[in-house]
């Protein structure tokens, strides 16, 4: 018999209050992006030459009129990081949709029917794992022409492992459990063992990687737009933005600064949420 | 332990000839590879002779087995853009990769292992929510952002390295920091979680008994067993880093195979693209498959398997 | 002669639970003190705390905890762990789990000598294949280079055995090291253990729950009951005289050649063990005891049935009850 209790009490609430400010970015993120239209200050996409890098409010010279300055073309700095963040969870929740139907049903499939079909599904597991994300993702779209299509498509299709990894083994583990068992002897369909007993039962384990999956779709768009073969300018991604400054950045560091900062919160927020979330479901999602 | 090796080497030849096939099919999909070689002045004559020279007005499946064919051979075929072999131009631009990786991975594991086994030996304190506290902060970097900031830092404002090149070693400094900020999270999570799981395991609670030194508790008998994922995961990072060098590559100027694929793409040097593509799977094929080797030695229960 | 082990008033806390609610036993040289229990009862919570080695968050407190006269409870770990493995050592319950799978036998066993007597690694590895050899287990020198997974479980324990007696300790805690075998080894085991404690002279506190091995090994028993003893007395007088209703629940339990008749029912004691909060009152036994009245919800009193057997409950002792 071993007593194997910690103090979980103030541990629990570290990790809630970090939940919930994860939850209040990913919010405030996704409010942003719905409304983006509507919040921007001005036209994101609107040059104005005569006012070329503007600084943002805390430093001295500012205009009121642009809060973060203005870009190397003179566009709202504000209004395209509104803009910017709209593309951001565009991308992330698509690819997340797109990446987990494929990686979902790889991974229930393998693991609900075994065999032969499981082989093939850890072998298809293993090749994409091989495959350089980044350098794939460069090289389609930098082959095809880069556009807002194509980079989705290209991302879904890249970033489905860890949904089949744990889409399989915690289909595994549910396959093996009494009460699936007692269905099969029942004599229940498989099709009705996998909609009532399977699905339901690791969902929350795929909602943990969902939201993980869209932080990384998120960060891989940033880096494949800052190395210019993702969102096709004049669109204000992020790292779209942060490429275009970085020629100014020795002279003007704030450039770069904004659309990173940005980034950076958004991306740690997705995470607090999603390991709240794996908390909470008691689930594990490292493959 | 011969029947495990020969299956994991047959698996990993069947994923490079899938790799193959895929990195085939990618260059392809663009449609006719003769116009953008020939590039956007060229009249009809010239792309018809730029096919006729390169093969590219034979079949696809021809195309593709006399490709894989002679790639088996280790003949990658030539380069559009830059006239030479292709094997020739990895093989001089690896190494400049190769030190970055494994320098990125020395770097992240002098910083992890530590940081996973002492938060894990005071789990719940304020230096185990600390060491939580920067993984998080590191999954969340960008890493090309990361560059650009410590760009700015070091190499701008405080001009103690250099922000491009490789001319001497402190060019890999900053580049090879970013590169193991990538794999720093994922390493000190796994060597936490198997560090405290093997903590509150039986035979440590045995080896208190035995009255063994605190030293040898926790680096000799908890972290021998909590070693062994870390090992496994050392190597599929060092995989994804190579893989990932490009973006490093290309902020710091590095000529490494990154680099060299980066600039093949914008030129639409398919044979170049295609052939990094297959080469770093074929590296990450291998490491994985020494990841298991090194945890059949490292845990005594497989090697009988 | 004055005792190995002594326990007073042992208190242990994890949070707002307490495990071990105020036991007080003694160990002498060359006698086997069984501790006997249900699951849960805080059996081996108490051996845990005897060799510090309770897990993270747990409270230990007591009026005096000394093993030889040697105080524990102020003595700092690095001094416990000189101790540890060295003039006290334990034996676990989870034979299959308690050794290290990445290292040797050899390797496990030596380290223990080599720690606590600085022997070379060639006196302990001739002291590791003796103890071996002792403990019943055939072609030591080829074990000794073996992995635990290549053991089967009674193996195992008995490696665990040899490893707890490498440094020749005058106390020997087990705690239930049979539970996780199979029946003919746990009989092996038990023989082994009685053996060994005769010949060498140990103290042994033996923890288990099967009352079978009590009768045959133990010199004196305790009976534990949610983290407090509430019997403790010699081993014929408990079996003849056992003066606590949970006492007398527990000995109905257990079948015994000639007590017991083909056409009665063996006994068993309704309810569960209740959990023990802060600031419980009382007996903790009340609610499944056929005895119980309202007086037992306030205080019980240690009451003795003998010089040498205490227990703790308001009614007369089983001799006096039984002649009335």
């Amino acid at each position: 018999m071993s007593m194997a209790l910690s103090s979980a009490a103030p541990r629990r609430g570290w990790r809630s209050a970090a939940t919930w400010l994860g939850a209040a970015i990913v919010g405030v993120a996704a409010f942003c992006a719905v409304f983006a239209p509507l919040l921007v200050p001005h036209d994101p996409f609107a040059q104005d030459l005569g006012k070329r890098l503007l600084v943002p409010f805390w430093m001295e010279g500012s205009d009121p009129q642009h809060l973060l300055g203005t870009d190397q073309l003179g566009r709202d700095y504000l209004s395209r990081l509104i803009w910017g963040c709209r593309i951001s969870m565009l991308i992330g929740v698509t690819v997340s949709i797109v990446s987990g139907l494929i990686g979902i049903t790889l991974g229930v499939l393998g693991g609900f029917l075994g065999g032969r079909v499981d082989d093939a599904v850890l072998f298809a597991i293993t090749t994409r794992l091989s495959l350089p994300v980044v350098l794939v993702a460069l090289a389609v779209v930098g082959l095809l022409g880069s556009s807002m299509t194509l980079l989705l498509l290209t991302l879904g299709l890249l970033l489905w492992d860890r949904f089949a990894v744990v889409a399989r083994s915690t289909t595994l583990q549910v396959r093996n459990l009494d009460y699936v068992a007692a269905a099969w002897c029942a004599g229940c369909s498989r099709f009705r063992i996998l909609t009532r007993e399977v699905l339901p039962n690791i969902a929350s384990h795929l909602v943990v990687v969902a939201t993980l999956e869209i932080a990384l779709a998120i960060l891989l768009e940033a880096t494949l737009s800052f190395l210019g073969l993702g969102v096709p300018p004049p669109l204000p991604s992020w790292g779209l933005m942060i490429a275009e400054a970085k020629d100014y950045m020795f002279f003007s560091p704030w450039v770069i600064m904004i659309p990173g900062v940005a980034l950076f919160v958004l991306v740690l927020g997705i995470n607090l949420l999603g390991d709240g979330l794996r908390d909470q479901f008691g689930a594990r999602s490292d493959p | 332990m011969l029947r495990f090796l020969v299956r994991r080497l047959i698996v990993a030849l069947l994923v490079a000839a899938t790799v193959m096939t895929l990195a085939f099919i990618m260059t392809r999909l663009s449609g006719d590879l003769a116009i953008s070689i020939a590039g956007p002045n060229a009249t009809q004559a010239d792309v018809e002779a730029v096919r006729k020279a390169y093969g590219l007005d034979r079949p696809l499946v021809t195309q593709f087995f006399d490709w894989a064919g002679r790639a088996m051979t280790g003949d990658l075929g030539e380069s559009y853009f830059f006239k030479s072999r292709v094997s020739a131009l990895i093989g001089e631009r690896m190494p400049v990769t190769l030190t970055l990786g494994l320098s990125g991975l020395v770097i992240a594991l002098v910083v992890s292992l530590p940081l996973g086994i002492l938060a894990a030996v005071r789990e719940n304190t304020a230096f185990d929510r600390g060491v939580q506290f920067v993984t998080l902060f590191g999954q969340a970097m960008p890493s090309f952002w990361l560059g650009l900031l410590l760009m700015i830092l070091f190499g701008l404002k405080l001009g103690w390295l250099p922000i491009s090149g490789t001319e001497s070693w402190d060019g890999y400094v900053l580049p090879a920091i970013v590169l193991a900020f990538s794999a720093i999270p994922a390493l000190t999570r796994l060597t936490r979680a198997g560090m405290i799981q093997a903590m509150g395991s039986d035979y440590i609670r045995t080896a208190r008994a035995k009255g063994l030194s605190r030293a040898s508790i926790i680096l000799k008998h908890a972290l021998r067993n909590a070693a062994i994922p870390v090992v496994a995961i050392a190597a599929v990072q060092l995989g994804f880093m190579l893989g990932g060098s490009i973006v490093i590559e290309q902020i710091f100027a590095l000529h490494g195979v990154g680099f060299l694929a980066w600039e093949s793409i914008a030129k639409n040097d398919f044979p170049v693209v295609q052939s990094v593509v297959l080469v770093l799977a074929v590296i990450y094929i291998g490491l994985t498959t020494l990841a298991d080797l090194m945890n059949a030695v490292l845990d005594p229960r497989l090697r009988g398997a | 002669m004055s005792p190995l082990l002594e326990i007073e008033n042992l208190r242990v806390e994890f949070g707002r639970t307490s495990a071990v609610r105020g036991i007080s036993l003694k160990v002498a040289p060359g006698e086997t003190h069984c501790l006997v229990g249900e699951s849960g009862c805080g059996k081996s919570v108490t051996s845990l705390a005897v060799m510090n080695l309770l897990a993270r968050g747990a409270q230990r407190r007591a009026d005096r905890l000394a093993f030889k006269g040697e105080d524990l409870l102020g003595l700092p770990e690095r001094a416990m762990a000189r101790l540890r493995g060295n003039a006290m050592a334990m034996i676990f319950q989870e034979p299959m789990t308690s050794l290290n799978p990445a290292y040797t036998i050899g390797s496990q066993m030596t380290e223990v000598l080599r720690r606590h007597k600085g022997a070379s690694q060639r006196v302990a590895t001739e002291r590791a294949a003796d103890l071996l050899a002792r403990v019943g287990i055939t072609a030591p020198g080829m074990r000794l280079g073996q992995f635990p997974h290549q053991l089967s479980g009674g193996l195992r324990q008995r490696v665990m055995i040899a490893m707890a007696l490498m440094c020749d300790p005058q106390l020997l805690i087990a705690d239930e090291p049979t539970t996780a075998l199979d029946v003919t080894v746990q009989a092996q085991i038990l023989r082994l253990l009685a053996g060994l404690q005769r010949d060498l002279g140990l103290g042994l506190l033996l923890i288990t729950h099967d009352l079978g091995i009590v009768a045959r090994v133990a010199t004196r028993v305790s009976v534990m009951y949610a983290g407090e003893i509430v019997e403790s007395a010699p081993t014929a007088e408990l079996f003849a005289n056992p003066s606590h209703p949970y006492t007398q629940g527990l000995l109905r339990c257990v079948p015994v050649p000639g007590k017991v008749r083909r056409d009665e029912p063996l006994g068993s004691i309704p309810g569960t063990v209740p959990r023990i909060g802060a600031g419980f009152t009382g007996c903790a036994f009340r609610d499944r005891c056929d005895f119980a009245d309202a007086s037992c919800a306030v205080a019980v009193p240690h009451q003795r049935a003998g010089a040498t057997h205490d227990y703790l409950c308001r009614l007369a002792p089983q001799s006096a009850r039984t002649a009335a």
